[in-house]
C-alpha cells in the first residue's frame, strides 16, 4: 500500500518534469549547440528512449539514492540534500515540539473548561493564530527581536560546528513563528476531540464510580481522544516541513527550501526534482507512520 | 451559547463583506495609483496623505493593499474551484465504480497529499515560469485530496440507500443516479469544505508570492509586498505591518464565516 503510494509520488514528479517545454539537452548545451552534440547528449542522458523506460530507469536510480547531478554545483543531488537537512530537519522538529507542548495542554484545558472564560480565551487566541501567516509573524519577530531589541540576528546560520546553542538560537525565532501557527490549528483539534470523548457514556460511568475528575480526563478521556489528535498532528508534520521551506526564506537559513529556490533561478532542474521527490516521499512516509501509530494507540485497530 | 455563535458569525460576515467590498472598490477607485512611483516620498511612515505609508518606490501602500485584494480573491476562487472540480470527479468515480479504480484513486490521493502547495509550486516554477497561474494550480492540487475523500465517503454512504435503489429500479442510468441523486445530497459538506479552503488558499497565495513563486511584480499582492518590505524593516517597519495585517484580517473574517456556515449547513460536525 505504502509502496504503491510512493510509486504514484515518483510518477507525479517525473511526469511534471517531462512537461518541460523544450528538451533538457538543449537546456544544458544552449541553443547554439550543433545537432550532433545534442544527439550525443540526448543519447547519453537516455532521452532517446521511450518515456516509460526512462521512468523505470530514473526510479531505479532514485531508489538507490542516485537523484542525478546538480547542473549548478556539479555535485550529486542526494549529497546536496543531505548537506541541507541539518537545518530543515531541526527547524521542523523544534517547531513541532513547540506546537505539541503549547497546543495539547491548552486544548485539553479549553475542553475541560468548556464554555468558561478560559475556553473562550483559548479559542479566540487560536482563531487569531490561524489567521496570521507564519512568514508574517516571522517578519514581526525579526522586527521586534533583531531590529528593535537586537537580541537575535535577523537571519543566517553558521552551522552546528559553531556550537549547539548558536545553532538553536538561529532556529528559535523561525521555529516560534512556524510552531505558533500550527499550534493554533492543533488547539482547536485537541479541544474538539477531548470534548467529543467527554460526552461518551464510559466517561459518565467513570465519574459515577466516583473517580476524581483529573483521573477521568487522563486515564479515560485522553487515551480515547488521542486518535483524532494524532491524525491532525500527522497532517501538520507535513505542513511543518512545507512551512519550514518558507521560514528558511524569511530567516535566510541554508536549508532544503533555499536549495530548491536557488535552483529555480539557476534553472537547476535535477535539484528541484530531487528536493520535491524527497520532501513528498517524507510526507507520505509520515502519514504512513501515523497510520501505524493508530494500532499502537488503539488495540481495536489491527492491520493485516 | 447560541449568542456567541451569532456574534462571531456576524463578525465573519462583516469582515468578508468588507474584503469583497474593498476588492470591488479597488477595481474602480484607489486613493492613489497603486503603480505610480514617487521618488521624493520613499518609505514614509503613515501620514495624512498616505495612511499606510509608502513603499521603496514611493508608491501608496494603502492603494497597493486595496489592489492586492482582488488578486487574493481571484487566486482563492480559482484554486478552490480546481480542487473541488478534480476532487469531486475523482471522489464520485472512485466511490461509485469502486474496485481497482477506487483502490488506485485512493493511493493517488495519498500521493497527492505528499505535495503541499509550496512543494508543487516549487516543481511547477522550475519546469514552467513562476507566476500567478502556478499558484492557482499548486494550491488547487493541494485541495484535491480533501474534496475527493469527502465525496467518496458520501457516495459510499448513499450508494445503497433506498432512494438510490428506487431510482435505479425505475431505470435511471449511472449518469443520472450520480448527478441527480447522489451529488445533490453531498453538497452541504462540500460547500463547507470550499468555504474553509478559501482562507487557506489566501494564506498559501501570500506565502507563494512571498517566495517569488506566485504573483510577480509590479502586480500588487500582499505576499509580494511583504517580500519587498523585508528589505526595509529598519527604515520603514510600517511597510511590513499593513500588508500582513490585511492577510490576517481577511483570513480571520473568512474563517469565522466558514465556521458559522458549517454550524448552519452541517450541524452534525458542529461542536460548541
Amino acid at each position: 500500500m505504502f509502496v504503491a503510494t510512493l510509486f504514484f509520488v515518483s510518477a507525479l514528479v517525473f511526469i511534471v518534469v517531462r512537461l518541460l517545454p523544450g528538451d533538457p539537452a538543449t537546456l544544458i548545451l544552449g541553443v547554439e549547440s550543433t545537432p550532433e552534440t545534442l544527439a550525443r547528449l540526448r543519447h547519453a542522458m537516455g532521452l532517446d528512449r521511450p518515456l516509460p523506460l526512462q521512468y523505470v530507469d530514473w526510479l531505479a536510480r532514485a531508489v538507490r539514492g542516485d537523484l542525478g547531478t546538480s547542473i549548478q554545483y556539479d555535485l550529486p543531488v542526494g549529497r546536496l540534500i543531505l548537506s541541507r537537512l541539518p537545518v530543515t530537519l531541526p527547524l521542523a522538529v523544534l517547531a513541532a515540539a513547540m506546537m505539541v507542548a503549547v497546543a495539547l495542554p491548552l486544548g485539553i484545558y479549553a475542553a475541560t473548561h468548556h464554555r468558561r472564560a478560559g475556553d473562550y480565551t483559548a479559542m479566540l487566541t487560536s482563531q487569531l493564530g490561524i489567521a496570521v501567516p507564519a512568514f508574517w509573524s516571522g517578519l514581526l519577530l525579526i522586527l521586534l527581536f533583531s531590529v528593535r531589541l537586537g537580541w537575535f540576528r535577523s537571519g543566517g546560520f553558521d552551522g552546528w560546528s559553531a556550537g549547539v546553542w548558536t545553532g538553536v538560537k538561529s532556529l528559535l525565532l523561525p521555529a516560534i513563528a512556524l510552531g505558533a501557527f500550527q499550534a493554533a490549528v492543533l488547539v482547536r483539534a485537541t479541544r474538539s476531540a477531548v470534548l467529543e470523548v467527554l460526552r461518551e457514556d464510559f466517561v459518565r460511568t467513570a465519574r459515577a464510580k466516583g473517580l476524581r475528575e483529573g483521573r477521568v480526563v487522563h486515564r479515560h478521556a485522553l487515551r480515547n481522544a488521542m486518535i483524532p489528535i494524532v491524525t491532525v498532528i500527522g497532517v501538520q508534520l507535513g505542513q511543518l516541513i512545507a512551512g519550514a521551506i518558507v521560514l528558511e526564506s524569511v530567516f535566510a537559513l541554508p536549508g532544503l527550501g533555499r536549495l530548491a529556490l536557488g535552483a529555480i533561478s539557476a534553472r537547476d532542474l535535477p535539484v528541484v526534482q530531487g528536493v520535491t521527490l524527497f520532501v513528498a516521499a517524507s510526507i507520505v512516509f509520515i502519514n504512513f507512520a501515523v497510520d501505524l501509530a493508530y494500532a499502537a494507540l488503539d488495540p481495536r485497530i489491527r492491520y493485516e | 451559547m447560541r449568542r456567541r455563535r451569532h456574534v462571531t458569525f456576524l463578525l465573519g460576515v462583516v469582515i468578508s463583506a468588507a474584503l469583497a467590498g474593498t476588492a470591488a472598490l479597488s477595481l474602480v477607485y484607489t486613493p492613489s495609483d497603486p503603480l505610480a512611483m514617487a521618488g521624493g516620498s520613499r518609505l514614509q511612515a503613515p501620514t495624512r496623505a498616505h495612511p499606510f505609508g509608502t513603499d521603496h518606490y514611493g508608491r501608496d501602500v494603502l492603494s497597493r493593499v486595496m489592489a492586492g485584494a482582488p488578486t487574493s480573491i481571484a487566486v482563492g476562487v480559482i484554486a478552490v474551484g480546481i480542487g473541488a472540480l478534480v476532487g469531486i470527479v475523482l471522489g464520485l468515480a472512485s466511490g461509485w465504480i469502486g474496485g481497482w479504480l477506487d483502490e488506485g484513486a485512493m493511493r493517488l490521493i495519498d500521493a497527492v497529499q505528499g505535495f503541499p502547495a509550496i512543494l508543487s509550486a516549487l516543481l511547477f516554477s522550475a519546469v514552467f515560469a513562476p507566476g500567478i497561474g502556478i499558484s492557482m494550480v499548486a494550491i488547487g492540487v493541494a485541495f484535491v485530496p480533501a474534496f475527493a475523500r469527502l465525496t467518496r465517503g458520501a457516495v459510499l454512504e448513499l450508494r445503497d440507500r433506498e432512494f438510490v435503489v428506487a431510482a435505479r429500479a425505475l431505470g435511471a442510468r449511472d449518469r443520472r443516479l450520480v448527478l441527480r441523486h447522489i451529488l445533490p445530497n453531498t453538497l452541504a459538506p462540500l460547500i463547507v469544505q470550499a468555504t474553509t479552503s478559501f482562507p487557506v488558499s489566501i494564506l498559501s497565495e501570500a506565502a507563494l508570492a512571498y517566495l517569488g513563486l506566485g504573483t510577480q511584480p509590479p502586480h500588487p499582492s500582499w505576499g509580494l509586498m511583504l517580500k519587498e518590505a523585508q528589505n526595509f524593516l529598519g527604515m520603514n517597519p510600517w511597510f511590513a505591518v499593513f500588508p500582513g495585517a490585511a492577510i490576517a484580517m481577511a483570513v480571520l473574517g473568512l474563517n469565522l464565516l466558514g465556521d458559522g456556515l458549517r454550524d448552519l449547513l452541517d450541524p452534525r460536525t458542529a461542536l460548541g
